[in-house]
């Protein structure tokens, strides 16, 4: 019998808010699937095409970008840069022959940790590598 | 107030707007716009001359709460610092017909200037403390509780009006009418508050006001008085007490959202009276309470224009338009900006005690600073290698704080850019955005994060086979 499919993510949070609704979906004990690897930046500004690409180049099925929501960056207006950025890179990844959906943006809060829980995460990552 | 007002070390701007704000800690340059008040505050002595003498009156909608007068010339309350009035020009007859001047006539100073303009002032500080407090939560958007529509529903800042001594009803608890005194009262807790479709946040000062008024109308009038509440919340010192003692003053409490305040009666016993339509989730029944006056306890929101300037100070609003403090629990006076601080209802609802301590905590804070003549700040900063600028200047507009700097070519140097590091918040933004490669992140570099993103693969789960995967991928591809 074929082994499940379960998808490997890597998560950019930034520090402010997502990597702290992690930190905070450990505290409230809800379990979320370790097929998800977070890396904190300071903030989601910070990311980089070259991320991205490295780690679809070593491998990764998913990979999720993770910033505050709009109007809460704690750098102002950074997570908006972010979002062109990943606007940008679907772009590029979909001429590179990579399924664009495969990267995702999603805003949180440092409050918001259940969407970090099982559940809400495996149709996150589900949804990106559907194809 | 007043030795606020008298201290000589405190410049007091009373009737003025920062307009812009530009440089670091420790080297902020700070504009302000001081509106014409037509009072020149050198003369004037505050003997309130002015404010006798002018024949126009004006619905006083800040201090009064729509409740009662003011002049066209005025100061806010009798005990306003500073003392000098300001003039409103859109009401002044001198201003809107030509003539009157009766203000300047009677003034023995000659204080007053109907020729006085804005004035720009620029000046420096090292550290700003914002504390521009909140608006009250406008009831007339729930229509249903009709505030604007029955003439006796209260807002909490009109009962306040009413209640105080000063007041325009002297302290006189009466309908709207001016006369009547009410036999029954409801107050309704949780106006605009814990409820999605207006705020979702607790106000917290509502449960205390709300029993204060509740206290207040028990004393002053003795009618009955209903409290429509979702949950008491008297967390602070001796609050609960109070609560204890209202409930044995014979407050009645009903647990319940209120649905509806009208004044269609229905049942005998309800003509001519505010009925209150609520559940009283105790018992499990809806119920009609009918009164002769409602109070709604508004909430506190957010200053109107929180966004715009908090853009001004560099500082960022959650997403109900509360400032976010630097940190929730450990650090709730700082903000992310250095040298910028916040006190009071700006970082979110609060009492006044709190208030005052937050206020007393970023005084302290900015004092310890200036005492300490130096200042740490995170090492999480970025930097530009100048030999691989290219001064192509696309950092300069990533950056929010404005802490890139353009130097330009001179002396043979080529032009390249600067990071600022006492502005420097560490975001790294730049650092993505270098098309050079010349800008690098302390902790944060890309050479760290790549190398963790190559750890993250190789770490291995047990049973979902991930880190075989990624080890046949990197046999498969040549040295």
């Amino acid at each position: 019998m074929a082994e499940q499919f379960e998808p490997l993510v890597i998560g950019f949070t930034c520090n402010w808010c997502s990597y702290r609704a992690a930190d905070s979906a450990g505290l409230g004990r809800m379990k979320y699937p370790p097929n998800i690897r977070l890396i904190r930046l300071m903030c989601s500004g910070r990311m980089d095409a070259t991320f991205v690409l490295k780690a679809f180049a070593n491998g990764a099925d998913a990979v999720l970008i993770s910033g505050c929501h709009p109007g809460d960056c704690h750098y102002v207006e950074q997570n908006y840069k972010a979002q062109s950025r990943f606007l940008l890179m679907r772009r590029m990844l979909a001429q590179m022959g990579i399924e664009p959906q495969r990267l995702q943006l999603l805003w949180a809060s440092a409050a918001e940790g259940t969407i970090f829980d099982g559940a809400s995460m495996a149709a996150a990552s589900n949804m990106a590598t559907k194809h | 107030m007043v030795s606020v007002g008298n201290h000589p070390n405190i410049n007091l701007m009373a009737y003025s707007e920062v307009t812009k704000v530009d440089g670091y800690v420790g080297n902020f340059t700070v504009t302000v716009r001081k509106k014409a008040s037509y009072v020149d505050t050198e003369k004037c002595t505050g003997c309130g001359v002015c404010q006798d003498k002018c024949p126009k009156k004006v619905i006083d909608q800040a201090y009064e709460a729509g409740l009662g007068y003011r002049k066209a010339i005025y100061k806010s309350f009798a005990q306003a610092v500073p003392k000098y009035p300001v003039l409103d020009r859109d009401n002044c007859t001198f201003f809107q017909k030509g003539t009157c001047k009766a203000c300047e006539k009677f003034c023995e100073a000659n204080a007053i200037d109907f020729k006085q303009e804005d004035k720009y002032i620029t000046f420096q500080v090292g550290n700003i403390i914002l504390a521009t407090g909140f608006d009250p939560f406008d009831a007339r958007r729930i229509p249903q509780y009709g505030y604007g529509r029955l003439a006796n529903v209260f807002t909490s800042m009109e009962f306040e009006r009413l209640s105080s001594a000063g007041g325009p009803t002297g302290g006189k608890i009466v309908l709207r009418d001016g006369v009547t005194v009410p036999q029954s009262v409801g107050i309704v807790h949780c106006v605009g508050s814990r409820d999605k479709h207006y705020n979702n946040y607790c106000s917290s000062i509502c449960c205390m006001q709300s029993l204060k008024f509740a206290h207040l109308v028990k004393e002053k009038t003795g009618a009955t008085v209903y409290n429509f509440y979702m949950d008491i919340r008297t967390v602070f010192k001796d609050y609960d007490e109070f609560y204890q003692r209202v409930l044995e003053e014979g407050t009645l409490f009903v647990r319940g959202r209120v649905a509806e305040v009208t004044d269609a009666a229905r049942l005998p016993g309800e003509e001519g009276k505010l009925i209150i339509q609520a559940e009283d989730t105790l018992i499990g029944k809806q119920r009609r309470i009918p009164v002769d006056m409602v109070i709604l306890s508004a909430g506190l929101e957010p200053r109107r224009d929180a966004k715009e300037v908090g853009k001004l100070f560099g500082i960022s609003c959650s997403a109900a338009g509360w400032y976010i403090e630097r940190h929730p629990k450990l650090d709730p006076v700082a903000t992310m900006t250095d040298g910028v601080l916040i006190a009071g209802c700006v970082q979110g609802p609060k009492d006044i005690p709190a208030s005052v301590a937050q206020g007393a905590a970023a005084a302290a804070r900015v004092a310890g600073k200036i005492q300490q003549k130096e200042i740490a700040i995170e090492p999480i900063r970025a930097s530009i290698d100048k030999d691989r600028c290219s001064a192509c200047r696309i950092c300069n507009n990533q950056c929010p704080f404005k802490a890139i700097n353009y130097i330009e070519a001179k002396d043979g140097q080529r032009a390249y850019s600067e990071v600022n590091p006492a502005l420097c918040q560490g975001c790294g933004t730049c650092v993505a955005a270098c098309p050079s490669g010349a800008i690098s992140g302390t902790v944060f570099s890309s050479q760290q994060i790549l190398a963790q993103i190559d750890g993250l693969m190789f770490l291995n789960v047990s049973g979902n086979g991930h880190g075989a995967r990624v080890e046949e991928k990197l046999e498969a591809v040549p040295a």
